[in-house]
């Protein structure tokens, strides 16, 4: 038996080493040698959701810089946001010798923060979160009110074209976090941009997802409450489904989902995650191995891009838009990506029937009727969006 | 905003039943299975499985009768599964429903992204799918104002549920096999010494129960349209549908009013707000709840309904005294 088992440990060491020696010819790219770590909520095997956008946005981002995916990307998925869990996929990781870990679920931002300190050799970047340091632990996060604003001006023109001046909004969350606050109140400023007179019912889901309460949400604001046009900011497309099955319109999120709702389908904000993976990947491989260099490569220690790195955008239009919506967006998007206007500011846009655009100074009123912004000042802080802003705007009401 | 409070009612009603007859299919089919002395916690997973296969089944032959027979057989399927382990091989029936429950959305993720990363079906192009699950309108009763689109404007699933569940209620009290079903959940030694064939039943009503899950798996994957994503359709319904046989007593029939006591619960999250706009003097205040307490309420009545019925030693309890517990002939 003894003799048996030297005789498999041997082999097993021979080759071993026989794999150590391979695999030195190929092309060398830069990054070549960069080993990616990521740390997801679910299944890296989902077709849809949150954890499949921020996967394909890594594997595109790879592909954007010439990396492979196959032998450079280790993954930790089905990882809850528990920190001793989240703790354990990181060690997990850096066993594996990763360069960067991307962890993206908002709840990972402790043991992220933590793992930063523990680790100083690797890189931490962490999604939707605030925290960070100034050596090699960022946040990214994007302007996807920008985006909102673009649909909501889809969803605006279509509620003149239709008369329906009731927009319906499925929210996860209303006050209670400033990312769908600012998302509600950016959607709805675009769809006064188009429809001065247009009111926007939200619903309060109180969760990220809940598939059948996302469906039930948008129902009763068709129903009851008469929406012709359904927008929303939870995870699957039901609300869209939801605006089909009665006929009405909608302008869907995260991802394009014309395909779930043919015929109701306006536009969605979505996200375009490689743009972020690829920039942050391309700083990794700029710190040649120093670890502390990444958040002065990142030209700071939030990365919040917006339309005009083509982060956040609108999936193209459909044909369901009414007259003119192209035209409208484009001048909205121009304005914004050459930085001249953005969304929450003392400047008001309004669309006119042509789809051209006039600007003019007005105050930025929440629902309460408290001034934001006075006629004609200046942006909220990107702070304020990303963080405090526990208001709804003006048109905006809570049901 | 004004709104139309003959609406509110009625689409509060309307959607009490249309969302909550799941539950209905789970609990009746637990309490046919429970009757047999077995308790299997794997509804949760077993309605998963139907779901997944009745509707893909169901779409590709374009036929809801097709969708129903396979959800049917496949809960069934999961039901013999349990039968083996539990009846046969005397595993623990806790830990095997558990295993159940894990092992069926496994298979409901397994089979559902394989089928989306090939073509997935979507409900709209299968007419006969989407029109088979469309309301029917009753003459006469469809038009009774209120209670009419409420009550009477239902797809054929939701009648189906109701029909079995008073099936199985008639089945069980007032026929011979039911009361020999009965009597195994009782005390399987008395039933089997005078010649009740145990195994056989058991395996029957045990597949009967899980198939009937499975058609309520179905329902709820045709009620979200058969939008396939990182959440499973039936979304905790199974867990409500255990706790729910309780609350019913046993009893098939009983559980149509639990299930819409519960429903009505359940529903007060989509409905409250419009409840309170519709009649601000009386259910005004039914906007001040915060949503959390709206999500937290099913699972808190489950809770009550659990702490009560285990205080009350109330006679004539539906309990089968064997439930739990395997039989084994040899220790008779």
């Amino acid at each position: 038996m003894k003799k048996f088992l030297a005789l498999v440990m041997a082999l097993a060491m021979t080759l071993s080493l026989a794999a150590c020696g391979g695999d030195v010819s190929g092309e060398q790219t830069a990054g070549a040698d960069l080993k990616v770590g990521a740390i997801y909520i679910n299944s890296k095997n989902d077709t849809a959701g949150y954890t499949f956008a921020h996967h394909s946005g890594i594997v595109g981002g790879m592909k954007d810089l010439g990396l492979d995916p196959e032998t450079q990307l280790f993954i930790v998925d089905e990882v809850p946001e528990d920190k001793q869990q989240v703790l354990a996929a990181v060690d997990t990781l850096v066993g594996q010798d990763v360069d960067i870990i991307f962890g993206i679920s908002f709840g990972y931002i402790d043991a992220m923060s933590e793992a930063a300190e523990t680790y100083p050799e690797v890189i931490f970047s962490h999604g939707t979160g605030y925290l960070s340091n100034e050596t090699n632990f960022n946040n990214y996060f994007g302007r996807a009110y920008q985006a909102r604003y673009l649909a909501g001006i889809a969803a605006g023109l279509k509620s003149l074209e239709t008369g329906n001046n009731n927009v319906g909004y499925v929210a996860a969350y209303t006050t209670a976090y400033a990312e769908t606050a600012s998302g509600i109140n950016g959607f709805a400023l675009g769809v006064q941009a188009a429809n001065p007179n247009a009111k926007v019912y939200v619903k309060n889901l109180g969760a990220w997802a809940d598939e059948v309460n996302e469906k039930a949400y948008a129902e009763e604001l068709i129903n009851t409450f008469g929406c012709g046009v359904i927008s929303q900011h939870c995870d699957s497309a039901q609300p869209q489904i939801a605006a089909q099955n009665a006929g009405v319109f909608g302008c869907g999120y995260n991802s394009d989902m014309t395909a779930d709702a043919p015929a109701a389908h306006l536009t969605a904000a979505i996200w375009n995650w490689n743009v972020y993976y690829a920039t942050a990947m391309q700083a990794a491989i700029d710190c040649e191995g120093d670890a502390s260099k990444f958040v002065e490569k990142m030209g700071g220690p939030a990365y919040y891009g917006g339309l005009k790195e083509g982060f956040v955008d609108a999936s193209p239009l459909t044909e369901n838009c009414a007259a003119n919506t192209d035209k409208a967006i484009a001048a909205a998007k121009k304005l914004m990506v050459d930085g001249e206007w953005d969304v929450f500011t003392g400047v008001k846009l309004s669309v006119a029937a042509d789809g051209t655009i006039t600007q003019a100074d007005a105050d930025l009123v929440d629902n309460a009727g408290n001034v934001i912004v006075a006629a004609g000042g200046p942006s909220v802080e990107d702070g304020v969006i990303t963080g405090t802003m526990n208001y709804l705007v003006a048109g905006v009401e809570e049901v | 905003m004004e709104l139309n409070k003959l609406d509110v009612i009625s689409t509060f009603i309307y959607n009490i039943i249309l969302y909550n007859i799941p539950l209905l299919y789970g609990t009746v089919g637990e309490i046919v299975v429970e009757k047999s002395g077995s308790l299997n916690l794997g509804v949760e997973g077993i309605m998963a499985v139907g779901a997944i296969f009745g509707y893909i089944v169901g779409c590709y032959t374009n036929s809801l009768l097709v969708g129903i027979v396979t959800a049917f057989a496949m809960g069934a399927l999961m039901g013999l599964l349990f039968a083996a382990l539990t009846v046969s091989l005397q595993a623990n029936q806790n830990i095997t429903g558990l295993t159940l429950t894990t092992f069926g959305l496994g298979v409901y993720f397994f089979v559902g992204n394989a089928i989306k990363a090939v073509r997935w079906p979507v409900m709209g192009d299968y007419a006969n799918i989407k029109n088979g699950f469309a309301d029917l309108h009753i003459p006469f009763l469809s038009d009774i104002p209120v209670i009419g689109r409420g009550l009477f404007s239902h797809n054929i699933l939701v009648y189906l549920g109701i029909i079995i569940a008073f099936a199985m209620w008639y089945y069980l009290n007032r026929t011979t096999p039911g009361l020999r079903l009965r009597a195994i959940g009782e005390n399987p030694g008395s039933a089997d010494s005078v010649g009740i064939n145990i195994k056989r039943y058991k395996y029957l009503h045990i597949c009967l129960g899980c198939g009937i899950m499975g058609i309520g798996g179905y329902y709820m994957g045709l009620n979200m349209s058969g939008s396939f994503n990182s959440a499973c359709w039936i979304n905790g319904y199974g867990w409500i549908a255990v706790a729910l046989v309780i609350f019913a007593n046993w009893n098939p029939a009983a559980a149509i009013l639990g299930t819409f006591v519960f429903g009505f619960f359940n529903t007060l999250r989509v409905s409250g707000s419009s409840l309170a706009i519709a009649f601000p003097e009386v259910l005004g205040w039914l906007a001040k709840v915060p949503t959390q307490l709206y999500q937290a309420l099913p699972f808190i009545i489950t809770a009550l309904v659990l702490f009560f019925s285990s205080i009350s030693k109330r006679k004539g309890s539906g309990l089968p005294a064997a439930l739990g517990l395997n039989y084994f002939r040899e220790e008779r």
